[in-house]
Order: structure tokens, then sequence, then C-alpha cells
């Protein structure tokens, strides 16, 4: 018996040694620089010209100056006017897809469609962006379009509405493919025999929908939601090669990183700090109801087997 | 009775029919963009300028090769780094997680639940937000231009860890661990020869997923590489954007994207499946 517990012990040093890579590696290139990041913001930081300026304490000024006289708060308004605009089809389509594929009436034959939208998240968000800059720019296929077919063509660069549909339209591409396949996953999840019971009932199809389906798959929609949100925020590729980082028509569709990436170029390192630690406290909260998800899955299951219960 | 059930018959067949409609509709917005990509790149810069063609041209090859030898354009070398550090990153990438969520799962030691709360913590911290501090940080250590700040902190991959922990519980005995310390083995053999084939399914996913987003990434090699030897894809596209475009044979810049999106669509509708299926298994479940 004591020899037993004295190999047990002994095991445990292996756990140790085999989280070291990942606690290493993460302590260097992550959790210093996110340190060293926070404390930039302290700090007065910038280049004029070739000459440095600082690094001089100054507290909290960056952060005045944001909320003062800043653009950031304009930069998160377009992030989030263009999340809304991408999220709102991305969730329709996605619900009515997932919906279809799973119905077992329908019976849809559905593995080339799943393979077909799920494609655009996996395409190089820069090569993509590039893609639908050539194809909707003035002179470009979708205007030659426009043309022959007698419609007046549409300078989608030059309007804040075309800029930001596009960009918006670009993120619905890219993700309404991945979402429509976890709502599929957690629809099938649910007990079959509820279909069955609500068929017997005489219900239609809109009604098992929004009785059962839409009740039964709310823990993992909040949660399609705010890692969406949280991806939103991060939103940098597309329209930074689409509008060849300026966020033009007159830094309408100039995200949050685009704002941190202009800093991080012109080496202003005590704002670009600053921005960098607002944008991580959003995230922060943001994710701490992801991680909830993710953590107290099995409490949510037990609180809509208790509901199901009830409802029966 | 016999009636009714035909007409319910003819009603199902019209909400198909309506549901396939959409589908083709979603899946031809999906895949327009590609297709005159495709036709593009076989077209030589007058052609495209003149309009907008469904018909494929000749040029295919001259585009090819007047964009490989483009003097403004490392293209090739591009083409190469990004191999090098996608592959590089999801070797280790799933190496290393699938070693993190072995110690977590197969151990028991003092500090195995903070260790754990601790990386789901970091989970959805995004590379933006620290990046001022790791260019710095890179910088100072003699790191610009190197690949090492672009490969080898995917080790720490919290994301590919969780997913790694799920795969584990569901198919990692471990009567199988304690046989082979049975036998002798050592913990290291033990993960390298029998962990690793079992979790290979769960590894040819993630090493795919790793591989294509260290293909597509961006921003943090855009403010890491700027040596023209050792720029990757996204940026030499990021610069093709800033150049002067309308000097640009736009022939070239259709190849250029096309060798940036193809390889990852080839490889991925050779696999698609698994992908699809992997990213339900790796979905939070519930």
């Amino acid at each position: 018996m004591m020899k037993k517990k004295l190999k047990f012990v002994s095991y445990a040093k292996w756990g140790y040694i085999f989280l070291a890579p990942f606690f290493i590696t993460y302590l260097i290139f992550s959790l210093i620089p996110l340190v060293s990041t926070f404390y930039n913001s302290f700090f007065e930081n910038y280049m004029v010209g070739l000459m440095q300026v600082g690094p001089k304490f100054v507290g909290f000024d960056n952060y005045k100056a944001i909320f003062l006289h800043s653009e950031l708060l304009m930069y998160l308004k377009n992030t989030c006017i263009i999340w809304v605009m991408g999220f709102i089809p991305q969730i329709f389509f996605s619900l009515l897809l997932a919906a279809w594929f799973t119905d077992l009436k329908l019976r849809l034959k559905t593995g080339v469609f799943k393979t077909v939208i799920y494609m655009p998240n996996l395409i190089m968000a820069a090569a993509f962006s590039m893609l639908f800059f050539t194809m909707f720019s003035d002179s470009g296929p979708v205007n030659n379009l426009l043309t022959s077919m007698g419609i007046p063509t549409y300078r989608f660069l030059a309007e804040v509405a075309g800029t930001r549909g596009l960009i918006a339209f670009m993120n619905f591409l890219m993700w309404f493919g991945n979402t429509t396949i976890i709502l599929m996953a957690a629809i099938m999840g649910i007990d079959t025999s509820l279909f069955e019971a609500a068929r017997i009932d005489g219900a239609n199809s809109w009604q098992t929908f929004k009785r059962i389906t839409m009740p039964l798959i709310r823990p993992i929609l909040a949660y399609v939601m705010i890692t969406s949100l949280i991806g939103g925020m991060q939103m940098f590729d597309v329209p930074q090669i689409l509008t060849n980082g300026s966020g033009n028509p007159d830094r309408t569709s100039m995200t949050a990183i685009m704002y941190l990436n202009k800093h991080l170029f012109s080496k202003n390192y005590g704002m670009a700090g600053a921005v960098s630690v607002i944008l991580f406290i959003i995230t922060c909260v943001l994710s701490v109801f992801v991680f909830k998800f993710i953590t107290q899955d099995s409490d949510y299951t037990k609180v809509k087997k208790r509901k199901k219960v009830r409802s029966l | 009775m016999k009636k009714s059930k035909g007409s319910e018959k003819i009603i199902l067949n019209i909400e198909r029919a309506f549901c396939y409609i959409i589908l083709i509709l979603l899946s031809i917005l999906c895949l327009f963009s590609f297709y005159v990509l495709i036709i593009n790149t076989t077209r030589s810069h007058p052609d495209i300028a003149k309009g907008f063609s469904l018909i494929p041209g000749k040029s295919f090859l001259v585009n090819l090769n007047n964009l490989l030898n483009n003097a403004q354009l490392p293209v090739l070398s591009g083409l190469l780094n990004s191999l090098i550090i996608s592959t590089i990153s999801a070797a280790l990438a799933t190496y290393f997680s699938t070693l993190t969520a072995f110690a977590i799962h197969a151990y028991d030691f003092k500090f195995k639940k903070y260790a754990f709360g601790f990386i789901m913590m970091i989970m959805m911290i995004p590379t933006q937000v620290s990046a001022l501090g790791f260019v710095k940080l890179m910088s100072d250590m003699g790191l610009m231009n190197s690949f090492i700040p672009l490969t080898v902190p995917t080790i720490a991959s919290p994301i590919i860890f969780f997913f790694m922990k799920q795969y584990m519980e569901s198919a990692l005995p471990m009567d199988l661990v304690e046989a082979a310390r049975i036998d002798g083995a050592r913990e290291f053999r033990i993960f390298n020869q029998i962990v690793l084939p079992i979790m290979k399914p769960a590894i040819a996913v993630q090493a795919i997923f790793t591989f294509v987003s260290a293909w597509n990434n961006y921003f943090i090699p855009a403010l890491l590489l700027n040596k023209d030897g050792k720029k990757t894809l996204p940026i030499l596209i990021a610069q093709l954007r800033g150049a002067d475009f309308l000097k640009f044979d736009m022939g070239q810049v259709y190849m250029l994207i096309a060798l940036a999106i193809l390889p990852v669509i080839i490889v991925y509708l050779i696999l698609s499946k698994n992908i699809v299926r992997g990213i339900t298994l790796g979905s939070v479940k519930g």
C-alpha cells in the first residue's frame, strides 16, 4: 500500500514536466508582452519624424486623451455597426439552415451544401478582401455586370453604406457556415422524442421550432453571439486590405484594431498601449460570459432537463 | 385518407424545393467570387480591362510566369515562407497541445485544477491586445524578421489544448497507460508511442486548422517581417493593395490571390468531411 502511494507521487512529477512547455511559452510570448503592454500604456512614448519623445511616465494621460478627444470611441462604434450588419444575416441564415438540415421530415441531402458554405471560413481574409476590392472597384467585374444589364454603376468603395456593407457581407460569408454547423450540433443534441411528441400533438414545423428548438438551444445561441462579438472586436484583415488601412470613406470603416495597428506602425507606443488595455478589458468582460457557458455547461443541461420535465 | 396523404406529399415536396432553391442561392453567393477569381487568372490584362466574362481565357501560364518573375514582389519566397511557418506551427501546436492535455488528463498533482482553470481563462484573450509588448520584446531579443516569434508561440494554444482534452476523455482509456507502465515503459515513451497514435484523428483535424490559420495570419507577421525575403503571402497581398493599383497587371493580381487561396481550398475539398466533423468536435459540447 505504502509503495503504491509512493509510486503515485512520483507520477505527479510528470504532470508538471508535461505542462512546462505550455506555461514557459505562454509566459515568454504572451504574459510578459501583456504586462509590458499595460506598463507602456502609462508612458508618453512616440516618434516625431526620427526623434523619439519619451518614454516619460504620465500616469493615466493616455487614457484621458483617448476618452476626451479620441477617435477610438468612433472606431469602436464603426466596429459594432459593421459587426451587427454582418451578424444579423449570419444568425438568421444559420438558424434557418441548421433547422432545415436537422429536420427529420424534410430529409435534405446536406453534404455538398455543408462543404460549400463552410469553405469561405478557411479562406485567407486578406486575399478574400483583395478579391472583393478588385471585384467591386469602380471598373471591376461587378460594375461591368451592372452596366451590361443596364443598371447604373455604384461606387461601392466611395460610399459609407457600400464599404461597410461589403465588409459586413464578407464577414457574413466567412462565418455563417461555421455558425450553421455549431447550431446543427446543438439541435442534434436535443432528445428526438421531444420532436416526436410535438409531431403527434400536431405541431407544425414553425411551432416545433419556436417552442422546442429555440428554447433548448438558447445557451448555444448566446455562446455563438458572444464569441462572434469577441471575434468582431478583432475585425482587422478585411477592412484593412479593402480600404488600404485608411478606413475610408472618411474613416467610417476604420475598426478599433486598425487604429491600434496604425499606432503600432508609427511607434506611438503610449497610445497603442492604452488602446490595447481598453480592448483587453472589453474582451475580458465578454469572455466571462463565454467562460460561464463552457464551465457551467452541465448546469445548463440540468436546467434544460428540469424545464423539459415541467413542460411535459 | 389517401387523398390527404397525397397532398401532404406534394406540400412536402414544395417545401423541399424551396429549401433547395435557397441553399443553391447561398452556395452561388459563396462560390461566385471564387469563380470570377479562377476565370480572371486565365485572362490577360487587356481582356480583364475590357469587361467581365464567364468564359476562361488562355493566359493562365503567362500570368503565372509574369507573377513569379515580378521583380517588385518576392512571390516565390513568400509562398515558401508561408509554407514553412504554417507547417512548423501546425507541428508544434498539435504535439505540445496534446502533451499539455495529457498532463491534465492523466496525472494528479497539486496545482492541476489551477493550471486547467488558468488555461481556460486565457483562452479568449486575443493576440492583438498584447501585440505592442510582443513586438517590443521580439525586437529587443533581435527576433525581427525571424520565424521564431511566428511559430514557437503556438506551443501554448489553449483552444487546441481544450479540443485535445475533450477528445482524450472519450478516446484514451487510462487502463492503456497503466498497462504500458506495468510493461516498464517510461512516461515520455508512453506519450509518444501510445497516446499520440490514439490521438491521430484529433491531431489531423487540428493540424489542418492550425496550418490554415497560420497561412492566413496577417496582423502579427506584418508587424515583424519587413525584409523582402522574409515576407509571407498576406503581407505581399497588402503590399499589392498599397501599390499604385491602376498601373498593375490585373492578371497578376488575380493570380497572386489565387496562389494564396487555392492551396487551402484544394486541401479542404479533399478532407472536407473530416474538417466539418472536426468543427463540431471542437465546439463546446452541450
